[in-house]
């Protein structure tokens, strides 16, 4: 009877914060993917498929700019938050800006924002990050409502993800090892929690992705530090679980594919990108990264496990369900961290449930995601040249000739990278970049101890073989489509919808709309580098097509033809 | 982990000076770090260890005495670990979270010695001197873990046979190319044989977004299905729009629609860069020994 009391109390606040700030039911995130984007991929699919069919092959001439807004950085004019001149060109307001964080601001004082990541829509308001940085904007107008702003204490500042959303609460991971619970009304802090050792080196921008009551949580390092996820609680940012990607103990798992417990602790195999989600049997499946070091001896001949592996945990209790190793050994920095999608389909003529994935060593796999069992591996980077070849597991098998050499190996370069890819229920097509160059790659440092980190190689960039979008069929794994990119650059993540469209910046300055069957561009708008996955949403009846341009968010919205 | 590191093969008088660039441009990468000898700014704030004070130089110079004398030779002489197991200080969480010797005096003086690290009978102001000389090692530390810059001259990637070059030379590049011509002097003009290897590989030319980098220059021929054929230096291309320069110094743009205008990109480096896609590593490395024989 004690318990149950303590029980009740316990329960009382969460119910009291739920009731007060509604904000993002999380279990609407289960439900397909429409009107809002209320994760990451925009459900746990990791499909960002829509299912709005306003915007379709016989519509998209008549979208047309809605709003664009710029975003600035840091504490302002005055370093203090006052007057900042953010928002849309319009002239919208000026806002106070919330700031927190335990630097002086001297290493971070702002200047246009970077926005690199996946943009929240929750009930007609844009949630928007950046390092350090976090906006909410009016969905309508481009309006800002708030801007909080981290004082960072420093750390490796790459592209920031997003953020994660339970209820009324945000969250974010900062740079400096912080996970940061903000009011999504005010942009007042709740709480900061400490999510890995700065002083180690790690720095953290993954999106949160919130699954129940879990936060999940992953975060990056380059020096020789083990990768780990985690699992907090949205209400009071307490540990939950956390899950080690490498072995840390004697009798870890995979422990025996190293050389040493040293050098298993010091792996690296970091969680710095989203995962996706299936509820039918609570598992997280996520990629993790390169091994460290990473281009030179000191880790052993073995596989390194768990480096760039497709990993699935059990999201209540963070235990491994399955992996499979996609680029064993790794000896070029190819992450595996690409965010996996999910997708139910029919595979050797019956329904399976599929997990799909097209890594940064250019290989393309499909599992069975409940059980890990492998069923299909190709190669969808036409010029990936470092394997010899795919062992009976379906996993590609490294050719040591074209690791980095003393006088230098041409090996080809991340055909793809943490931009995701998009997936088709009705095409049955899965879509990412495909990036082709060829790099010459000099082992520096020939020390039998190794290296650290990313260091003891040089790499230089000979000649580039081809840019391209490309649609896999996921049965096979061979490619239906390849839509060359003769602009020079490469493409951002992917967005599919329900209108048989498919969007991605060119890598030429176009937002560019793809028919999903054929490859086709069929509309574009020069807007500037786009800087993330496009994505869509709904509102007040109308479909929106939303990115980011550095700086500037552009949403894009279907005129009505009675307007 | 999260970037393309690649450093771009810059040319020195192969063709002209170029760069290039443009490969593997993803999205929300920062540009290509430059080689490891060149510190790249631009990387934004730092870790606790390039940000902290540093100990008084002469504290340091005594640390780094201490250290040779009773650490080095079972850490190293550059921390990286030795040959008797001692650990690489440049990532231990011990040393990379100190502040000023109070982790590592315990350590020192024997609370690890079940983990295999002896007591060193060393004074208190001995161990507080190591320390402060290990976190100025640590401050001098590369950017994504690299070790600090090792005084190890780089490496001689001169492996190849200069006669089997000079036979895969005389069958595939004298099309284009001369020793006693355009390629006389060569290895004058590019001393280091790992530059000139990068130089030839990559052709020298460039092709990077909107084809700006300089080299032979990149040209197009634009011909509408109604109207008149239109050739120059081409400046941008994508799905959308072909922008050129004509003979009379013209800026010229054609939406495209489809084949309408046709569009012919004549790119004198292509062959060489297709070339890439041929070239065993071995072919690469006799090569390359040919070529330093040009001077």
């Amino acid at each position: 009877m004690k318990r149950l009391i303590i029980a009740i109390v316990l329960a009382v606040p969460v119910l009291l914060a739920g009731q007060s700030s509604p904000g993002l039911d999380p279990a609407s995130i289960l439900q397909p993917l429409a009107a809002n984007w209320p994760t990451y991929s925009g459900d746990y699919t990791g499909r960002r498929y829509s299912a709005l069919t306003a915007i379709n092959r016989g519509t998209l001439d008549r979208i047309g700019l809605a709003w664009t807004t710029r975003f600035t950085a840091g504490a302002g004019p005055d370093g203090l938050g006052n007057g900042v001149p953010t928002g849309g060109r319009g002239g919208s307001a000026p806002v106070p800006v919330v700031v927190g964080g335990l630097g002086t601001g001297e290493l971070n004082t702002g200047g246009p924002a970077a926005i690199r990541g996946s943009i929240l829509v929750v009930d007609g308001t844009l949630y928007v990050s950046a390092p350090d940085n976090a906006w909410a904007v009016d969905a309508r107008d481009g309006t800002v409502l708030w801007h909080y702003y981290w004082k960072t204490r420093g750390g490796t500042h790459t592209g920031h993800r997003g953020l994660g959303m339970w209820h009324g609460y945000l969250f974010m991971e900062m740079h400096d090892d912080y996970l940061v619970s903000l009011d999504a009304k005010t942009g007042h802090e709740r709480w900061r929690r400490e999510i890995s050792d700065f002083d180690q080196q790690y720095f953290s921008s993954m999106a949160p992705v919130i699954v129940g009551d879990h936060v999940l949580v992953g975060t990056g390092d380059d020096l020789d530090a083990p990768g780990f996820l985690q699992s907090f609680d949205p209400e009071t940012g307490a540990l939950q679980w956390k899950f080690y990607t490498v072995p840390m103990k004697p009798g870890d798992p995979g422990l025996e594919t190293w050389s040493s417990l040293d050098a298993a602790r010091h792996g690296g195999a970091q969680v710095w990108v989203p995962g996706s989600y299936d509820p039918d049997t609570h598992l997280y499946i996520f990629g993790t990264g390169n091994p460290t070091p990473a281009y030179t001896v000191g880790r052993g001949e073995g596989d390194n496990l768990f480096t760039c592996s497709l990993v699935a945990v059990d999201v209540e209790t963070g235990k491994m369900a399955w992996y499979f190793q996609t680029s064993p050994h790794d000896m070029h920095d190819w992450d595996s961290t690409q965010t996996p999608v999910l997708a139910d389909a029919p595979f050797g003529g019956r329904p399976r449930h599929l997990v799909l994935t097209a890594t940064r060593n250019g290989y393309f796999f499909v599992l069975d995601r409940v059980t890990g069992e492998h069923l299909v591996t190709t190669k969808f980077g036409s010029a990936a040249n470092w394997a010899l070849g795919i062992d009976e597991k379906g996993r590609p098998t490294r050719n040591p000739a074209k690791d980095a050499t003393i006088p230098g190996s041409i090996v080809t370069g991340s055909t793809t990278n943490w931009p995701p890819p998009a997936f088709s229920p009705d095409t049955g097509l899965f879509y990412v970049p495909e990036n082709n160059s060829y790099s010459i790659f000099y082992l520096m440092d020939p020390d039998p101890r190794g290296s650290m980190g990313l260091g003891g190689t040089q790499s230089a960039a000979v000649a580039l073989a081809g840019n391209f979008i490309t649609a896999i069929d996921y049965r096979t794994g061979k490619a239906a489509w390849r839509h060359e990119l003769v602009g020079g650059g490469g493409a951002t993540g992917l967005l599919a919808t329900a209108g048989g469209l498919v969007f991605a910046g060119d890598g030429a300055g176009n937002l560019v709309g793809f028919d999903a069957t054929t490859g086709d561009a069929i509309w574009h708008a020069r807007i500037g580098d786009v800087s993330n996955a496009p994505e869509t949403y709904e509102l007040d009846g109308r479909q929106y097509l939303l990115t980011a341009a550095g700086d500037g968010l552009f949403a894009f919205v279907l005129n009505d033809e009675s307007r | 982990m999260r970037f393309s590191r690649i450093v771009f093969a810059t040319s020195i008088g192969f063709a002209s000076a170029a760069l290039v660039t443009g490969v593997n441009a993803q999205r929300g990468t920062p540009p290509p770090s430059a080689p490891a000898t060149v510190p790249s700014p631009g990387r934004g704030p730092n870790f606790p260890q390039q940000q902290r004070a540093l100990a008084d130089p002469a504290v340091i110079a005594r640390g780094r005495g201490l250290f040779g004398v009773s650490c080095a030779s079972c850490h190293g002489h550059d921390l990286r670990g030795g040959d008797q197991g001692g650990p690489n200080l440049l990532r231990s969480s011990v040393t990379l979270t100190d502040q000023h010797g109070e982790l590592i005096l315990p350590i020192v003086h024997g609370a690890r010695a079940a983990n295999g690290m002896p007591p060193v009978p060393l004074p208190d102001a001995d161990v507080i001197a190591i320390a402060e000389y290990i976190h100025s090692v640590l401050a001098e530390a590369g950017r994504q873990g690299r070790p600090p810059e090792a005084d190890a001259p780089d490496p001689d990637i001169l492996v190849g046979d200069a006669a089997a070059g000079r036979a895969y030379f005389d069958a595939h590049c004298t099309a284009c190319h001369s020793a006693s011509g355009d390629l006389k002097g060569l290895a004058t003009r590019v001393a280091d044989p790992r530059a000139l290897q990068n130089l030839w590989v990559s052709g020298g030319g460039g092709r990077g977004r909107g084809a700006a980098a300089a080299g032979p220059p990149i040209t197009v021929t634009v011909t509408p299905a109604s109207g008149t054929r239109v050739e120059g230096r081409l400046v941008r291309i994508d799905d959308f729009v072909v922008t050129l320069i004509d003979g009379t110094g013209a800026r010229r743009t054609f939406t495209r629609h489809g084949s309408d205008p046709a569009v012919a990109v004549h790119d004198p480096l292509a062959e060489h860069r297709q070339m890439v896609a041929r070239y065993t590593d071995a072919d690469m490395h006799n090569v390359t020994a040919y070529l330093v024989s040009l001077e």
